[in-house]
């Protein structure tokens, strides 16, 4: 237990988290398509996609929200120990990792009219995660993109917060897609 | 290269700005501050794209830098080689065979594709600073999306000069919202901001990120009598003949001589390989440099 914590980070993490920020930045600069990273073996619920994400960017600067069932001992310990990152209610979460119906949407910072940047991101674990679904237009999209979304009413509702809202990246087993709070959804 | 941590930088420093580059790809054209740290180079000379670039540079990368479209210069050459150094990457001067580009002043003329990444190198990140010396007050005139001020700029432009007379860092909507510098390029390049790869924007001693996505709606400001026009010396270039690149005039000799050039050095060569010569210029293979 104690030793299983201690595992599953980069190995080699200058050019591993580099490897895996190309793939997370190119996915929220173009929403609809998925990218694959590698890297991370967390410990269950979390995918290898959300562990990424998490090695990636959390440190002890970004509190992290779990919503009940990721937040166990064991994913808290290789948080951790891996990123240092602190846990925090949804209002103070810079990140937050959950199922979709699990997050408490209207709970996180959408930041402020002069700080818009000062929002969350969420980490939405889904089942299943391909380019058919819901209709995407917006920047990072030439014509328009599909994505499988969970809900296509809350993503239109952020993005009339715009400049405010949130952003998603959305992770399942390796694969991760985002959607930020530019993109209109129908 | 094990002297110093992977693109030089800690890794800490690293997701802090790779944070920052998220944001603002999530907010385009809106400035997120940064914790722009030390290089070992002075304010001026392209730390805050040097920063973005460590954050965005993977082993596997490809690496061209350019300074006013010339890969050549101390800038560009320095930046490359500091590059080389601490990230182990390859560099080329080649616009289509480079994965990530750092950019002084222009963007290359061919134009980038989506796996693309072009990072410039910003000196002043808010378009409204030399209207507005306050950073509270310029904060608010975005948050409030209070642009008056810039147009009532441009309107003084066409009242003084009778046409537009900003000629770079011409101001530029991003997505319908925030105003933005595009960084001191000419406007000639402004219609390229719509471009299919991902634009970074980094400035050091300001301490700000910004970023366009790639297709995002980019708008120079202008007026419907006073329309936007990207313009550059009327003349081809001289050395390759290209009559559609953004030039340098140059003066040659003591009686003043002119002579005009393609600033995008790549692009001025690429031409010549493939034959074509302008009104002073030498077949290729003839030119020893």
């Amino acid at each position: 237990m104690q030793a299983k914590i201690l595992e599953g980070g980069f190995v080699e993490a200058p050019t591993d988290s580099a490897r895996a920020f190309r793939q997370i930045m190119t996915a929220m600069a173009q929403p609809g398509t998925i990218n694959t990273v590698v890297g991370a073996q967390p410990p269950a619920p979390l995918s290898v996609a959300t562990g990424v994400v998490l090695l990636t960017m959390c440190d002890p600067e970004t509190p992290v929200f779990l919503t009940p069932k990721f937040d166990t001992d064991e994913v808290r310990a290789w948080i951790t120990f891996h990123t240092g990152a602190p846990f925090a209610e949804a209002n103070n979460a810079a990140f937050a990792v959950g199922a979709w119906d699990d997050l408490p949407l209207h709970d996180f910072a959408i930041g402020t009219s002069e700080y818009p940047d000062r929002s969350a991101t969420l980490i939405v674990e889904t089942d299943h995660l391909s380019v058919t679904g819901a209709t995407l237009r917006g920047p990072g999209i030439k014509d328009k993109a599909t994505l499988s979304l969970p809900d296509v009413a809350a993503f239109r509702n952020n993005a009339l917060l715009f400049p405010l809202g949130l952003d998603f990246i959305f992770t399942c087993q390796s694969d991760l897609a985002a959607l930020p709070r530019t993109t209109k959804v129908s | 290269m094990s002297d110093y941590n992977f693109a030089y930088l800690d890794e800490q420093t690293k997701r802090m700005i790779r944070r920052a580059i998220l944001k603002g790809l999530a907010i385009p054209g809106y400035q997120v501050p940064f914790a722009s740290r030390e290089m070992p180079m002075p304010y001026g000379w392209g730390t805050g794209g040097v920063q973005v670039s460590a954050a965005v540079l993977t082993p596997d990368d490809t690496f061209k830098v350019i300074d006013q479209g010339a890969d050549d210069t101390t800038n560009a050459v320095s930046i490359r080689r500091f590059f080389e150094k601490t990230a182990d990457v390859a560099v080329t001067e080649a616009t289509g065979e480079a994965s990530v580009i750092q950019t002084r002043h222009r963007i290359p003329e061919q134009d980038l594709r989506a796996d693309q990444i072009l990072v410039y190198q910003v000196p002043i990140p808010e378009p409204l600073r030399f209207l507005e010396p306050s950073e509270v007050e310029t904060r608010k005139m975005h948050a409030l999306e209070e642009y008056g001020l810039m147009h009532v700029k441009l309107y003084e432009d066409i009242s003084q000069h009778g046409a537009i007379a900003t000629s770079y860092a011409y101001p530029v909507k991003v997505e319908g919202r925030y105003v933005m510098d595009p960084s001191p390029i000419p406007k000639f390049d402004n219609p390229k901001l719509n471009m299919a790869g991902i634009q970074l924007f980094g400035a050091g001693r300001e301490q700000r990120i910004y970023a366009v996505p790639p297709y995002t709606d980019v708008v120079s400001l202008d007026f419907e009598d006073y329309p936007f026009e990207a313009s550059k010396a009327d003349h081809a270039c001289d050395l390759c003949g290209a009559t559609d690149s953004y030039l340098d005039e140059l003066i040659v000799d003591d009686s003043g001589k002119r002579m005009f050039m393609c600033s995008d050095t790549d692009y001025c060569c690429s031409r010549r390989k493939a034959g074509h010569i302008g009104a002073q210029g030498v077949p290729y293979a003839e030119d020893a440099a």
